[in-house]
Parts: structure tokens; sequence; C-alpha cells
């Protein structure tokens, strides 16, 4: 297939591309972009491990076309860290033991960063359920709660601290 | 012992953390090189046939294909055991499992390389195959291997003690056919091999290999493709980048990671070959089913006074670690229990599935599940409390056991002490609504093996340091980062030893031109015997800083403590100005070095304190510096290899089992039962670990947490389901790893045995704690609804059946009249690709070939 000229806007910056109109946004961001924070851990859309932000919509780069990606404001893994500094949710990731191998990782932010943006206040079950999209095999997900929870109280801290 | 610890036992982010979190961190897929080409496997379509040609000129004359390798570019047989050399990367006369490898195309790009693959024209002779292990050992021809007569790799046959005679003493004896389903690692991050050729400047041929691989043990991997690409293991260099998980489905070589060397050199071009999932399902080498036929006794104070077991496993179409794996089954029936008298007939049997191998509780975990059940059974037959039968039977440590383990720390009773404790077992166990249960169950495992696989008087790990006057510490560890915190760990102990921060330790690890020799990341061994050849390779250069130090100091190097980046003299604190004067110190040392090097830093200090005098303390760097200029560069090595004691018997086989320590774990599982459906449901697990000392507390219950979950998979959901040799569900949602939905709350409790010979007295903690979950859940399920079950995984099917069969009822065949491959009435095989017509060729007696209109009734 003859490739095609396009246009994605990630975390922030444009690139112009020359893509073929099969090309899978993971493939395009790992292999042309050079963005490999986004991880491929299946090949049938089970693991989440290629999770990302299209419009602020978690979503599963292993199963978006880049070229239906024009316009729109993609966020990798790449994208969440805050001034060259960890963002909370990944120091309290790194603090708390959510990621071993870490190879889930930023597939898991990706996925809690869209749930807090939607429901900053989650319950335990709320999180479960949002969770539930990725597979981890190291963690058995219960220090991911503690991460999470700590994320949110450092959030509410740092906003508290700013008013 | 000190313990008064200024950096271990502190819970601290692992030192990649921040790597993981940003996706900085490179796994092997997300490393390109220049002018790298793509790499991908052709699978043989047939669980067991002859190759009778094979024709890649098709798939070579296709635009963008460089090459085509095959077996017969390097025909050398290989395997992880040297009594098991019987694989080649590509399959050169037989494939010998649906999946195995038969060819690799190598092209320009990922979807040309697809391509390619159809166009390969292999001519086979299919031969008959075997699947069930117990029909396997009956074959008289079309053996899977010629040298191996009933397709039996191996047997053992041990008898410690005298069982007849303790079964005769026996008031009561429980017998019963365990079966323990096919499980695997289903690591999140597939395998992935590169591999890139460099040229030789003096005789302008390809000359030294790098290897960059998704491995937990970057030696062997170096040993093997030594062995089959007939290169000197100088000219190979192995990089292991951060592996995404491995639970030891990575601690070997397999056929990819050699394939890709082999492909690199036909090319003349770097290749990197990636596994797909369905792929990493089929490279396998997970835990084999096994059948455990068992028969204990026990007196009618609960105490054992035999224990037999017949253990067969279905071992796949190589020998893979098969040899251990079914010596590990037999040697840990020990030094868990006082068990006086022990018979144990192990069987690995070859089938034409998928090699199993090592994974997570290697050969102890199924064997684990019967036992721990039976003595519930047990229990119940002699009216004794569960936790406390285990108590009855407990080791007297320090101890040899019977089939020649040493057992020195030994935290079990504490264990089941705590578990009892924090679960409300005494107050619960019994009174709980009908349908909701309490089981309790322990298991154990070795903190490495102390005898390795490749037999040599060489030390098992090997670490090097070196500070320069920069202050900072670098450690070059062999040891295989895997997920587990091994860096962290290295670092810590590093650290802890020179009284350091552990921002001022960099850890180099597991890239064998740079790092001492470690023989890897598996059988639990990377704290005991990497942590003791850190903390000796740290202690031999803590030596030579006292030492210079001491002159400065007008005091002998015994009166030096370490800590907190300073050195000071025994008796003596660090006034608290020392903060400030510190700050001072160490900013003016900065501003020097930032401008000129060397002379100028170590001249400015030494007139600082010239002009001081002798204090009670110096900073890290001051010492350091001193100390270079007394002994030169500073460097230390430390190593380890596990003491003779601690290696075991004499017998045939005694060298598997034998570990420097074992840990210890005890666990209570809650759960409840749907008796119309047959669900089970784990509400929480208590689990208590003998981790020895815990280095890093969070790390630690990250692992019990992590192994916990994993045996609860195992448990309830987890199962490989073949048909005729071929996997009926490649895909981690079919596999049904449980997602956080199906996750209980774990709590992790650490119980701290303080082993005599571990690092600060660690042992390990990432590996024993899953053997106990399954026969927890299990004992749970019988103090729910009075039904043993004596298959894993404890399916809804399973449970039922159990369920219905205690009631009289006839059992449920929820599968009945469905055909797998084409189902009318629930999507029994997900999205696979297998079923969309990708997969191979079926063999043409498979029943599933018939033609069948698509859709049709069935």
């Amino acid at each position: 297939m003859k490739k095609e000229l396009i246009e994605l806007r990630v975390n922030g910056r444009r690139h112009e591309i020359a893509v073929e109109p099969s090309a899978l946004l993971l493939d395009v961001l790992r292999q042309e972009l050079q963005l490999t924070g986004s991880k491929r851990g299946c090949d049938d859309s089970s693991c989440g491990a290629c999770t990302l932000l299209i419009d602020g919509v978690a979503m599963l780069s292993c199963t978006v076309l880049a070229a239906s990606c024009e316009g729109q404001e993609i966020t990798t893994i790449e994208g969440v860290s805050e001034h060259g500094s960890l963002a909370a949710i990944q120091k309290a990731y790194g603090d708390w033991g959510g990621a071993q191998c870490g190879y889930c990782t930023p597939g898991f932010i990706m996925t809690v960063k869209s749930l807090l943006a939607e429901n900053p206040d989650p319950t335990e079950a709320d999180i479960r359920a949002a969770l539930s999209s990725n597979l981890c095999r190291c963690t058995g997900y219960n220090q991911m709660y503690e991460a999470i929870r700590s994320a949110i109280a450092a959030e509410r801290e740092g906003l508290a601290a700013k008013q | 012992m000190n313990t008064d610890f200024s950096i271990i036992g502190k819970s601290t982010a692992m030192i990649d953390a921040a790597e993981k979190t940003t996706g900085a961190g490179k796994y092997t897929d997300d490393i390109s090189v220049p002018g790298m080409l793509v790499g991908k496997v052709l699978h043989s379509p047939y669980p067991h046939a002859r190759i009778k040609r094979i024709d890649t000129t098709r798939a070579e004359k296709l635009e963008g294909v460089v090459t085509v390798a095959v077996g017969e570019d390097a025909p050398k047989t290989y395997g992880i055991l040297p009594v098991g050399h019987d694989e080649y990367p590509l399959a050169l006369d037989k494939v010998r499992y649906v999946g195995d490898n038969v060819a690799c195309v190598v092209a320009v790009s990922e979807a040309i390389a697809e391509k390619a693959l159809e166009l390969i024209d292999v001519e086979y002779e299919v031969l008959p195959a075997y699947f069930d292990p117990e029909e396997s050992m009956k074959a008289k021809r079309d053996l899977i291997h010629d040298n191996k007569p009933n397709n039996l790799e191996k047997d053992y046959h041990h008898v410690f003690g005298d069982p007849d005679k303790g079964f005769a003493e026996a008031d009561e004896i429980a017998e019963a056919r365990f079966i323990a389903n096919e499980v695997t690692h289903a690591a999140m991050e597939p395998h992935s091999t590169l591999a890139s050729f460099e040229i030789d400047p003096h005789t302008g041929k390809p000359g030294r290999l790098t290897v960059w691989s998704s491995t937990q043990v970057p030696y062997y991997l170096q040993h093997k493709l030594s062995l089959v690409l007939e290169m000197p293991m100088a000219q190979i260099r192995v990089i292991k980048p951060l592996v995404g998980g491995g639970f030891g489905g990575k601690s070997e070589v397999i056929p990819l990671e050699i394939t890709a060397a082999i492909a690199a050199r036909k090319a003349k071009a770097p290749v990197k070959i990636t596994y797909t999932r369905e792929e990493v399902f089929w490279a396998h080498r997970g835990r084999p089913r096994t059948i455990i036929d068992l028969k204990t006794g026990v007196k009618r104070d609960g105490r054992i006074t035999a224990v037999k077991a017949r253990v067969v496993q279905d071992g796949g179409a190589y020998c893979s670690y098969g040899v251990v794996t079914i010596l590990y089954s037999g040697a840990l029936l020990g030094a868990l229990y006082d068990i006086p008298n022990i018979q144990y007939d192990g069987y690995r049997v070859l089938t034409n599935k998928p090699a199993c191998g090592a994974m997570r509780g290697h050969g102890t975990v199924n064997v684990r599940f019967a036992f721990e059940s039976q003595l519930d059974e047990l229990a119940v037959k002699i009216s004794l409390d569960p936790a406390e039968i285990r108590r009855r039977n407990l080791l007297q440590p320090p101890c040899i056991t019977v089939n020649g383990l040493r057992v020195q720390s030994y935290g079990l009773p504490e264990c089941i002490e705590t578990t009892v404790e924090r679960s409300g077992w005494r107050e619960r166990k019994g009174k709980l609504p009908k349908g909701r249960g309490l089981g309790i169950a322990c298991s154990h495992y070795v903190s490495g093996a102390a005898n390795s696989i490749i037999r040599s008087d060489m030390p098992h790990s090997t670490v090097n340091l070196k500070i320069d006057r920069d202050g900072g510490v670098v450690v070059y560890t062999g040891a295989s980062e895997i997920g587990q915190g091994s860096d962290t760990m290295t670092a810590q102990i590093a650290a802890e030893v020179l009284g350091c921060s552990l921002s001022r330790v960099r850890v180099i690890a597991a890239d064998t031109d740079l790092t001492p020799i470690d023989i890897g990341s598996y059988s639990s061994r990377v704290t005991f015997m990497a942590g003791n050849a850190t903390l000796r390779a740290a202690s031999d250069v803590k030596k030579k800083i006292a030492a210079a130090a001491a002159k400065k100091m007008n005091c002998a190097e015994d009166d030096l403590i370490f800590r907190e980046d300073h050195i000071l003299r025994r008796g003596s604190t660090l006034p608290d100005a020392a903060g400030a004067e510190e700050v001072e110190v160490t900013q003016a040392g900065a501003s020097v070095s930032g401008r000129v090097e060397g002379q100028i830093l170590r001249g400015s200090l030494q007139q600082k304190r010239k002009e001081e005098g002798p204090k009670d303390w110096m900073t890290f760097e001051e010492a350091v510096v001193a100390a270079i200029d007394f002994h030169g560069a500073l460097t230390g090595t430390g190593s380890y290899a596990p003491p003779l004691e601690a290696r075991g018997g004499k017998h045939k086989g005694a060298g598997v089992g034998p570990s420097p320590a074992y840990s210890y774990s005890a666990q209570v599982a809650e759960v409840s039962v749907d008796e119309e459906t047959g669900e089970v449901t784990v509400h929480k697990v208590w689990a208590a670990h003998d981790c020895g000392r815990a280095l890093n507390p969070v790390s630690v219950e990250g692992q019990i947490i992590g192994s916990v979950w994993m045996g609860m998979g195992q448990a309830l959901t987890e199962e490989l389901v073949w048909k005729d040799g071929m996997l009926m569900n490649p895909g981690l949602l079919e596999y049904r790893s449980p997602s956080s939905v199906e996750s209980p709350e774990i709590e992790p409790i650490i119980v701290e045995s303080i082993d005599p010979e571990g690092p600060f007295g660690a042992k390990e903690c990432s590996e024993g704690s899953l053997a106990a979950t399954i026969p927890a859940i299990a004992n749970a399920i019988y103090d729910a609804v009075g039904v043993r079950l004596h298959e894993s995984p404890f399916t809804p099917e399973r449970v039922l059946a159990a369920i219905r069969a205690s009631k009289n009822a006839k059992a449920l065949n929820l599968t009945e009249g469905i055909d797998p491959t084409q189902p009318t009435r629930f999507r029994e095989h997900g999205g696979s690709l297998w079923f969309k017509g990708k997969g191979p060729v079926r063999h043409e007696l498979d029943p599933a070939r018939r033609d069948a209109p698509a859709g049709g009734a069935d």
C-alpha cells in the first residue's frame, strides 16, 4: 500500500509523517516517532499495555489507525511527566510498588489518568472497574490501589497548596 | 548482629522506577539499530511430523525479503540442561509440536515477512502423535526422540527411611489422585531478541556478535549461542535490557534467541524478532500438567509417619528444565515438615506439545497442592485443627532432612501463628455461614540452588565494585533485573555496607562485556547469592577506605562507623553543625571539580584538612579521596558459592533440592462458593512469608502478593486447554489471567527469621508463597461446601461436578455437543487469530477438518 502524508499531534508536538493507510497508531508511535513507552503485549486488544489518550479518552493504540487520528490530540506516557518531573501518579507507582517489571505500567498510568480526569474521587470499586481494562502479571494489582490513593491525596495537597 | 540499618529494611522505590513509569526505559523490542531487519518464524502445523523438504525459493523472490534461515544453517543441538541437548533452534529433521520452529524469514518489514511465510513450501510426513503422558509412556514406535524409549525423558525412584514401616505405624492413611493442569507464565512482555554482528577490522569479516534479549539468564544465552553458532564465548556479548516479567519463562534459552543470531549471520544485517502473544504461548516452558498419586499416613496425634508419591509430568516435546522439575517435585517433599519416611517415583514424559520448563515455584507447586490438600483431609479424619496438624509436624532446625536437605533458619512456626491470628482463624473457622469457608496451607522454596545446572566449582555470583574520585559507587553485577527488584537490592546492600546514600550508587547489570558472571535470575537465587557477592565486594572496598580514614583520623579501623555519607569514630556523633559544614565542604569540592579536575580537588580538600587537623568524622568523599591517594584505584570484588554442607546427599538426583536456605510461607484463604453455579470467589488471603530479612519491605510485600495472586490464578481460572496438540486458548483473555475485578485483597505478612548465611539474614521472597495458595483455596472450598477438589483449576464446572457428585446427582457437561472449532452457542475462543483461518493447516485426520458448512448446525 502506498504511504500517505498525515499530521499527528502527539504530546503537544506536531509531526508530519508518511504512513500506510493500514498502519496502526501503536506501530507509528513506536517505529516512526520512537515513542516506545506504549507497549505491545498481545495480538487482540486484551492486555491494555498500549493504552494512551486520544482527546483525553483512554484508547488502545493497537486497534486505532494512525491515519484516523489526524486533528486529534494524542497523549502518550511520554507526555505525562510534568516539567521534566514525575507526575504524582508516576511517583506514587514507584513508591508503592505499583510497577514491578514495568511493562504494563504505561498503559495502567494512562488508564488511571483518564479515570481521574472523569472522576477525581473514585471509590475502590470504581478503581477496580477502571483497571480491569488492563492486565498485569506481577503485582496482583493490590499495590496499584495504594499508589492510586496516594496519588489522589498528593494531587489534592498540591491543589490546596496552590490555592 | 548489628540491627541499626540506615538503608536496608526501609521501603524504597526501585532504582529504575522512573524509567518504568515515564516510558523512558527500554525493553528489547524498544531498541532499534541502524539497518535493522525484521525476522518472522514459520511454525509447524503438525504435532509430530518428519520434514521431507523445505523450499524457500518462492519466499526469497518476494521483494523485500532478504533471506530465509532454515535448520541447515545451524545444525547443532542445544538445551538448557547439559543432559538435555535435544533442540535445534530451527527444526532439522522433525517437528515435535504444533508451533515448533521451522524457518525464519528476514525482511525489511513485518508485513512482508508475514507474507513470505505463506510462500515457504514445506513437505511433511505426518507421524502419530502423543498427547497424554500416560499413553505416551506406552509408546513403542514413532518415538518423539529416538534415544528416549517409551517417550520417557527421565524417571527417578527414591526411598528415604522406611516408608512401609511408616505406613504400618500410621493410624490413618489417605490416598488419592490429584491432577494439576498446565499453566504458563504469560509475562506481559513477549519474547524479543535483537542480534547484530560487527565487522572485524583485522579480518574484514563478520566478527563479534551483540545480542539484546528479554532473558533471565544472559550468561546461559551467551553459552548456548557459542555452542550453536560455533563461536567463542569471548566473541559474543549479551545485553539484557529491561525485562517485562519472566516468572521462569525467560529462564532458559528459547529457540527464538538463537534464531535471531542465525538469521543476522545469514542476512548480514541486524535482525530483531519479537514474538506475537500467540507465539509466546507456543514458546511456553510453563508448569507441566502433573498427575500425582499421593499416599500419606499419620498417627492419631497428627504426626506424619510416611509419604508416598508417584508423579507423572506431561513435559511436552523437549527436555527443557524437565529433569530438574521432576527432581524438585520429589526433593521438596522434604524441608517443610518433618517427614521420616518418603517414597518418591517421578516420571518426566515427552508428549507432542510445547515444552514445559521452569515456572515460579519450579517443581514444587503441584505436589504441594496435593500434599496440603491431603494433610487437611487427614486432619479432619483424626479431628484435629488443620492449623494444628501443621504445627505437630514442624522440623527442629538446624537439621538435615531425611532426603539430605540442610535447614537452618525456619520461620514456619511464626508464619502459621501470625496468619492464624490475623485471619481470625480460631474465632471464625467452622462458624462461617454455609457456602463460605477458611482454608490453611503452607509452602516453602529454595533461596537458590546449591548446585548449578552446569557442574563446576565456579562461584554462582560475582560482583565488582568501583569508587572513583567523584565519590560515586558503581556496582557491576551479572544479576538480572526482571522486575523483582534485583538492581535495587544490589544498590541497597552496597549503600548499607559503605554507609552512603542510595543515590550515590549506580548499578551496571547483566551485560556480559561489562559485568562479571552471575548464573541468572531463577530458583530465587538473586538476593541470597548476588546479594552476598555484593556484600563481599562492598566490604572489600570498605576495608580500603577504612584503612585510609583510620590513618587520617588517628584511630583503629575497627573504631570507624560508615553511615549516612560519613565515616565517624565510634562513640562520637555527627554534630548537628556538621550538616551545615558538610554542605559547605561538598559544595566547595563540587565547584572546584567543576572547573578543574582531580589534583586540585584533592589539593583543596587536603588543604582544608591540614587547617582543621584530625576530626571525629570525615565525609564519604573525603574518605574516598584519601583512600585513592593511599591505594590507587578503589575497586573490590566479591563472589558467592554455596557452602559444601548445603549441597545435599549422595543419591542419584541429589543435586536438585538442596539450597543454602529455604523460605517459608503459611496462608489462610477465605472463599465463598455458589452452590448453584459452582463459582468460587476468593475474598481475602492472609499470607505470611519468612524471607529471612526484608531488605526492601515494599518490594517483599509486592513479591508475596504477586505470588499469591498467581497461585490464585492457577487455582481458579488459568489453564492451557489442548485439543489434539493444538492450544485452544492462546490469548490473554482466553487463558483467563485474572483482572483487577477478580483479584482479592491479599494481606502480606513479613516474618523475619534472620538466616545465618543470607546477606543481612535475607532469603528468597518471590516464589515460595505461590504453592500454598492453591491448597489454601482448595481447603477453604472444602470448609465452605464440604467437597474436595482433586483437579486444578477449580473451575465452576469442576466445582459443580464435585458438589453434584457429593449429592449423588448426575454431572452436568456444559460443553456437550459443542464443536470447539465452530462455536454456535458461545464465543469459546475469543478473537484468536488461529480461528480466523490464519493458523496452520490441520492434520488430515483431525476431526475438525471435516467439511462442515460454515455456521451450520451441530
